[in-house]
């Protein structure tokens, strides 16, 4: 030691009023370097740059504090995995392990279910549900709900050749003060939509109505849309029960809760605004009193969780290529991952942390990805701290929907790596290469 | 008014807070932007800063300090201080 100041990169930032909320905390930042135990360093060592880690025992205790907020005040509440937002085979593994059942929307989210669950405990919702997914779940004895009057006759007409009389349930959108309806779903409840499928269902002699499904929004803030959502769907019950001799067995109230990650038109970081697991259970519980079934008749309350269970349990693991000055001032990283590998950057002020410890004066900066578009933004605004090629940042809470939506554009998609609640670790999706892409591909003849 | 007095004018504070009288602007800069201040104040060229900056702090072998003086500079002039042009590296 020479008890010399370490040299960092000079610096300079001029003072903006009212700029620092823009930008966010950083005070509190501090440095991730390790990943329930296991150095980030070593991860990246062994499974290259970028990568996603998750977190197993991050999905286990939000799975569980979600079950837990339920069943205290529900007996017969389960959670169905909603394959969209991370369908991993590992993660749905312990989703399952869990006791989630499997919500697919699609034929090969269904294939995908059938290899690790019984067919009756997945849930097959979405409006497109060709003839051949519709026969495959009715064998397998799959929960279908309808979403359209075409799908109706066509569920009846491969029921009827099947020789079955399969339970199905009917999706319902709604009004919901405050939320923008996903009318496009279902059959609407307000125009008396929902009431007409009810009574061609029960014409039509081949399909039994056994439950009722609605889901209202996707990171919704707001408990009181899951009371109101409950209670409409308690008294629809409630009619049919009462009027049309239909004991409904399940209520499906579809996913929605938002994760403790920040929407960018919030003010408020994500954490702070995010209502608990015990929270919206509370609200649903309040909602479903409105329920009037012969006792003994309760029906069990799926809920299609989603985001909220997966998304504190994902980081991004990302390497700084290059720094560079802009002109307006700030300071831009230009990383490894952009919105190719990371899609949620289009709805979220993610939090990033360097994954060493840092030093210097945290300055404007923006973090670009490696993609030639100018939407390739994985943090426009951030007060951050000087990165050097090299070094390392963590995107935090980007579990869901990242790797299911990321594209395969002009590079591969990172290798996916799981974090054992022992701190071991290992590859749940290899990365890809120029193979994966070749395999695909084929030359016409005329050209070869 | 000189380029040189106009620098001087800067009032930089031990924590590197800076006070440009001309434009009422306040700016942060850490030590190593303050020492590069210091050295500006003095006349220094680019060249001579760069010694100075190796003299003064503990450096990493691969830092490119002329790149990083560059960079100061420009950031410097966009902000509108009387910082003498200069030569990219
Ligand atoms: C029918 C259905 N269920 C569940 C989900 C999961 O939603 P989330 O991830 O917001 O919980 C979605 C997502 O849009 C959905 O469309």
């Amino acid at each position: 030691m020479t008890g010399k100041p370490t040299y960092q990169r000079p610096m300079l930032v001029r003072h903006q009023a009212g700029l620092m909320n823009k930008l966010s905390r950083v005070a509190g930042m501090r440095p991730l370097t390790e990943i329930d135990g296991v150095p980030v360093a070593a991860l990246v060592e062994r499974f290259g740059s970028p990568l996603f880690v998750f977190s197993e025992r991050s999905i286990v205790s939000r799975h569980r504090e979600l079950r837990d907020a339920l069943s205290v005040r529900l007996p017969k509440a389960r959670l169905a995995w909603s394959y969209k937002t991370n369908y991993l085979d590992a993660v749905c593994k312990v989703m399952h392990r869990e006791g989630s059942l499997a919500e697919v929307v699609s034929e090969m989210e269904l294939d995908k279910a059938l290899r690790q669950v019984a067919g009756t405990e997945i849930i097959f919702n979405g409006p497109y549900k060709p003839e051949g997914a519709l026969e495959k779940a009715f064998r397998a004895g799959a929960r279908v709900h309808l979403d359209h009057f075409d799908e109706l006759a066509r569920a009846e007409a491969v029921a009827r050749r099947l020789g079955l009389a399969p339970k199905v349930a009917l999706r319902i959108n709604m009004s919901l003060p405050g939320i923008t309806p996903w009318s496009r779903f279902g059959f609407n409840l307000e125009s008396g939509q929902a009431l007409d499928a009810v009574r061609r269902l029960r014409a039509g002699g081949v399909l039994q109505l056994a439950g009722l499904h609605a889901h209202v929004g996707t990171f919704v803030q707001d408990v009181d849309a899951y009371r109101q959502e409950a209670r409409k769907l308690s008294e629809l019950a409630n009619l049919l029960a009462r009027e049309h001799g239909v004991m409904v067995e399940w209520i499906d109230l579809g996913g929605g809760f938002a994760s403790n990650n920040t929407l960018h038109a919030q003010y408020l970081p994500g954490e702070q605004v995010t209502p608990s697991f015990a929270q919206y259970a509370e609200a649903i519980a309040e909602g479903l009193a409105a329920l009037a079934l012969p006792p003994g008749r309760e029906p069990t309350i799926f809920l299609e969780t989603g985001r909220a269970l997966v998304d504190e349990a994902g980081s991004l693991v990302t390497t700084v290529h290059a720094t560079k000055r802009l002109t307006d001032g700030r300071r831009a990283l230009i990383l490894d991952a952009g919105v190719n590998s990371l899609f949620t950057a289009f709805w979220y002020r993610h939090d990033v942390v360097p994954a060493q410890p840092f030093a210097g004066t945290p300055e404007p900066t923006i973090l670009y990805g490696p993609l030639c578009m100018a939407i390739d933004v994985v943090r426009d605004q951030l007060l951050f701290p000087p990165l050097s090629p090299g070094d390392r940042i963590v995107v935090r809470n980007v579990g869901a929907y990242n790797v299911t939506q990321w594209m395969q554009f002009i590079t591969d998609r990172p290798a996916v790596v799981l974090v054992s609640r022992t701190g071991e670790a290992a590859l749940m999706r290899r990365r890809e290469s120029v193979e994966t892409l070749l395999a695909q591909e084929e030359v016409p003849a005329w050209l070869a | 008014m000189d380029t040189l007095q106009r620098l001087k004018d800067l009032a930089v504070s031990e924590s590197g807070f800076v006070f440009d009288p001309h434009s009422g602007q306040t700016f942060s800069l850490n030590e190593t932007g303050r020492a590069i201040l210091e050295a500006l104040k003095r006349g220094e060229t680019v060249e001579q800063i760069v010694t100075d900056l190796r003299q003064g702090f503990e450096v990493e072998p691969g830092a490119d300090l002329g790149r990083d003086v560059h960079e100061f500079l420009l950031l410097a002039r966009e902000q509108g201080w009387p910082v003498p042009q200069v030569e990219a590296p």
